[in-house]
């Protein structure tokens, strides 16, 4: 049995079932309010929603279940008095010994040592001194990306739209970028990008460390310096735009993508769903489609919308798409079947 | 003092209660005290600058406001979700 929790435009469903059995709704949280991103902490066991309410401003709540009590967490909120407020929450990742991360928009990291119920605002990138700096992509200023490394604490990659890549080795204390290699090809050819770097998703192979994977804006990379330079994967793919990625932590050649046509035109590639393996860290691409919808399909995947469970031959992978569909496959990508058919845009997937 | 209305969701969080009279001499200054009698309101009516969120309106005794309208004993401050808002 697997548990989807899935952030929809019009609140949190949580989906459970079994790929190739089929899924079912089994609770819906906040209704009516956009929530952009929940996950279960591994750790705690909680489940953790960032709900953006237009009125209201992002609020971070946690719950024992989806149908209980949830309770609005503390210190998710930039200094008081300053020239800048929350915008938005985009991601939560568990990290090294039980610590939470959770990065949004503008650029801001907060931690967590509670399991979600406390935050702290991380104040070396807050007080980075490029911040002035920074461009938002379309997106906002986002960071939307938060890679630990599996037994070291101290290290830990952060992507944000348009700040690039940003690596730590020493517990969060200092930063410094990791974006030799990347050539964005929404500046002329002998433009210099600076910072303005527009990363959509990054990811660390388990079993490798050293070895990440991204999709940026227009083009695929891969690292096999932990996030220092970058080399350009994405020949063979039908595009090399898209949002998100996952990996299979028991290959680290592998990667997951799911092209769009472009970024003037953000729609599944000639009406065709198609998921997109490489086994050989990006040298060849394969697509995967068998159970996906095939002909005047113009979908859309959002960059938290591609989550994984598993591994190896075990391998589950989930998305869901702004028409309201949820895709799964128990086979690693070979066969899908719709897993939910017909909620609110979704924002995010992820497993628990 | 002003006395300030709400609605839900901010009702719920202060306590359950619509109607809270507060000292202050502009909207600004009575959604603060709001915020400083109601912690768990903290964040939902003003953001971390102290500005009124983008989607909340004010009317002062029935008139459209903002956070710099003066207001008195004998006003009602009504927090309310605006419209445009609605359209995510």
């Amino acid at each position: 049995m697997t548990e989807l929790l899935v952030g929809t435009k019009k609140g949190l469903f949580v989906l459970e079932g079994t790929p190739g059995e089929g899924f079912e709704v089994t609770a819906r949280a906040f209704a009516g309010e956009p929530v952009e991103y929940a996950m279960r902490d591994p750790a705690s066991g909680r489940i953790l929603a960032a709900v953006t309410s237009a009125f209201y401003g992002p609020k971070l709540h946690h719950a024992e279940d989806a149908h209980g009590e949830w309770t609005q967490a503390t210190g998710v909120e930039l200094p008081e008095g300053g020239e800048q407020a929350l915008e938005r929450l985009w991601v939560i990742v568990a990290g090294e010994g039980g610590r939470l991360y959770m990065g949004g928009d503008p650029g801001v990291l907060f931690e967590s040592a509670d399991g979600g119920a406390s935050w702290a605002l991380v104040r070396s990138l807050w007080d980075h001194p490029t911040r002035p700096d920074w461009q938002p992509g379309g997106g906002g200023l986002c960071l939307h990306s938060i890679v630990p490394w599996p037994g070291e604490p101290d290290r830990l990659a952060l992507a944000m739209s348009a700040v690039g890549v940003w690596l730590t080795d020493d517990g969060l204390e200092t930063w410094r970028h990791g974006n030799e290699g990347l050539r964005p090809n929404y500046i002329p050819e002998d433009a210099e990008p600076g910072m303005t770097l527009c990363v959509h998703d990054l990811h660390r192979a388990a079993q490798r460390p050293e070895r990440m994977f991204m999709q940026f804006h227009g083009g695929v990379y891969r690292s096999d310096d932990a996030g220092a330079s970058w080399t350009g994967i994405g020949a063979g793919l039908p595009s090399d735009f898209g949002f998100p990625m996952v990996l299979d932590p028991a290959d680290p050649d592998s990667a997951y993508v799911i092209p769009l046509e472009a970024d003037m035109d953000r729609v599944t590639p000639g009406g065709r769903v198609r998921v997109y393996e490489t086994r050989d860290a990006g040298e060849t691409w394969t697509a995967r489609g068998d159970g996906l919808p095939s002909e005047h399909a113009y979908l859309t995947i959002l960059r938290q919308a591609l989550d994984r469970a598993g591994s190896g031959s075990e391998l589950e992978l989930y998305f869901g798409t702004t028409s309201g569909a949820v895709f799964g496959s128990g086979d690693a990508g070979a066969t899908w079947a719709p897993a939910a058919e017909h909620l609110p845009p979704v924002y995010s997937v992820r497993t628990a | 003092m002003t006395t300030v209305r709400l609605r839900e969701p901010l009702k719920r969080l202060a306590g359950g209660r619509a109607d809270h009279a507060l000292e202050g001499a502009t909207v600004a200054e009575v959604l603060a005290a709001l915020e400083r009698d109601q912690p768990a309101l903290a964040g939902w009516i003003l953001d971390e600058r102290g500005r009124l969120r983008r989607h909340i309106n004010v009317y002062v005794s029935g008139e459209p406001g903002g956070a710099e309208t003066p207001v008195g004993p004998e006003d009602r401050v009504d927090v309310l979700p605006a419209i445009s808002g609605g359209a995510r």
